[in-house]
């Protein structure tokens, strides 16, 4: 039978290497998330406070990290902040720091929308029921903007796994760049590698991200 | 920084944005194509296409567009099917930008009340008519601002070409970097030109987005 080419995913470690380059673009990606929530919270928060330098820095913050494409961001970061200020960063803290930043800037609308989704008289009843203000907010506040939050949050996280394929353009050795490698090394042996490499980390992404936004989407669906 | 340098860059990037809007809107224009034709098939439950519209939007949504286009550009030769950077990297943003269109209007044909519908099909439209004067319009007029902001998003996206050495303006910032070491340039004119592209089109998104939220106060 002749050699589809398949095989070459399964020749010796290849397989394995690819899903360790997958363990690395996770973790980026997971570090990142979880970075990204509680600044992203605590960012949210802060762009609700009525003061007009916060709410200038807020917009101006939110703005330009939204207007950007990430990969300029990862530039901005791994090649300008680095030579600006002769400091050393990897390619690794590089992409935490940028996707960190993104991340919260994207947390930190969704939990504005959240809050600010609240109705007044929310606050208005829970005030006129003799809670102060801390209990408001605890017991009539956080539970309904959680839960507004987790569906689109965890859309969120699909949204930073995916970006985090951009890494590969400086260079780090993650899934993509492993798949690289693997066609590389087997060039002789099988030409048509790049057909089933890449549609094998194509297929790993799928698999990632499709439970991940089947089940956001499902929540949505339910909570609305 | 020095001025010199700037204004020595000054055509190269110009080369680029061109680069990067022409992709953008060959892009653009037939995501909004295939957008159409998924979320019609959605909305008429068209038996088969609509599983595979289905299934296309899924793979779609849940990928980067950088292993689509790797695919595309690396991948697709092995089977016969060649095509120059430029196909290539139109290809993978419709790919890609196919499903967030066909989401959009998907959502937009399903604000439409069944009621629209019933009156036009009552007053002897036919399904056609129905489509054309009825639902569409009012459709639109919902799904236009996510269409806009994946007009913007999908800009952006044409960033991750320069992948495939399609000299755009991510590309020939990543040039300069490399031959001539002048970083801050480089990056200062990337930042201006990306500026100079995406805040008009993003502005005239929330216009839009603005306008129609008044339109529906008047209904």
């Amino acid at each position: 039978m002749q050699d589809t080419g398949l095989s070459i995913l399964f020749r010796g470690i290849n397989f394995l290497r690819l899903l360790q380059g997958l363990w690395v673009t996770l973790q980026i990606s997971l570090i990142s998330v979880g970075l990204s929530f509680i600044f992203g919270t605590l960012f949210g928060m802060l762009m609700t406070v009525k003061n007009r330098f916060v709410q200038a820095f807020c917009w101006l913050y939110l703005n330009f990290i939204r207007i950007m494409p990430q990969l300029v961001l990862l530039f901005l970061v791994y090649f300008g902040v680095t030579r600006q200020w002769q400091i050393s960063l990897s390619a690794w803290s590089s992409a935490i720091i940028v996707f960190t930043l993104w991340g919260t800037a994207e947390m930190g609308d969704l939990v504005r929308g959240a809050i600010v989704s609240i109705p007044n008289h929310q606050y208005e009843s829970a005030a006129a029921l003799g809670m102060t203000k801390q209990q408001i907010f605890r017991f009539v506040i956080l539970p309904q903007t959680v839960r507004r939050l987790i569906a689109p949050s965890i859309n969120l996280i699909t949204r930073m796994i995916k970006t985090t394929s951009l890494v590969e353009i400086i260079g780090m050795v993650e899934v993509l760049k492993t798949g690289q490698q693997i066609i590389d090394a087997n060039r002789m042996q099988y030409p048509t590698g790049a057909l089933w490499v890449y549609g094998a980390v194509f297929v790993l992404y799928f698999l990632v991200c499709w439970p991940i936004s089947t089940l956001a989407g499902r929540l949505e669906r339910k909570w609305r | 920084m020095s001025v010199d340098i700037l204004l020595e860059y000054l055509p190269l990037f110009v080369q680029g944005a061109l680069v990067t809007i022409k992709i953008s809107l060959a892009g653009i224009i037939l995501s909004l194509l295939v957008g159409l034709v998924c979320s019609y098939v959605q909305y008429y439950r068209v038996p088969v296409l609509r599983q595979i519209a289905k299934g296309y939007i899924e793979l779609s949504r849940n990928t980067p567009m950088l292993v689509q286009l790797f695919f595309i550009y690396f991948g697709l030769p092995k089977i016969g099917l060649s095509w120059s950077r430029e196909v290539c990297a139109v290809a993978a943003l419709v790919f890609l930008g196919g499903s967030y269109m066909a989401e959009a209007m998907r959502s937009g044909l399903e604000a439409v009340d069944v009621i629209q519908t019933e009156s036009a099909i009552s007053l002897g439209m036919n399904r056609f008519q129905v489509m054309r004067f009825v639902v569409f319009p009012q459709a639109m007029a919902v799904a236009l601002p996510a269409i806009a902001a994946n007009v913007v998003f999908l800009i952006k996206e044409t960033s991750v070409v320069s992948a495939i050495a399609l000299a755009d303006l991510m590309y020939v910032a990543k040039d300069l970097i490399g031959n001539d070491y002048n970083t801050s340039e480089a990056l200062f004119m990337l930042v201006v030109f990306y500026l100079l592209i995406l805040l008009p089109v993003s502005l005239l998104a929330s216009y839009a987005e603005r306008r129609i939220r008044y339109a529906g106060y008047g209904a």
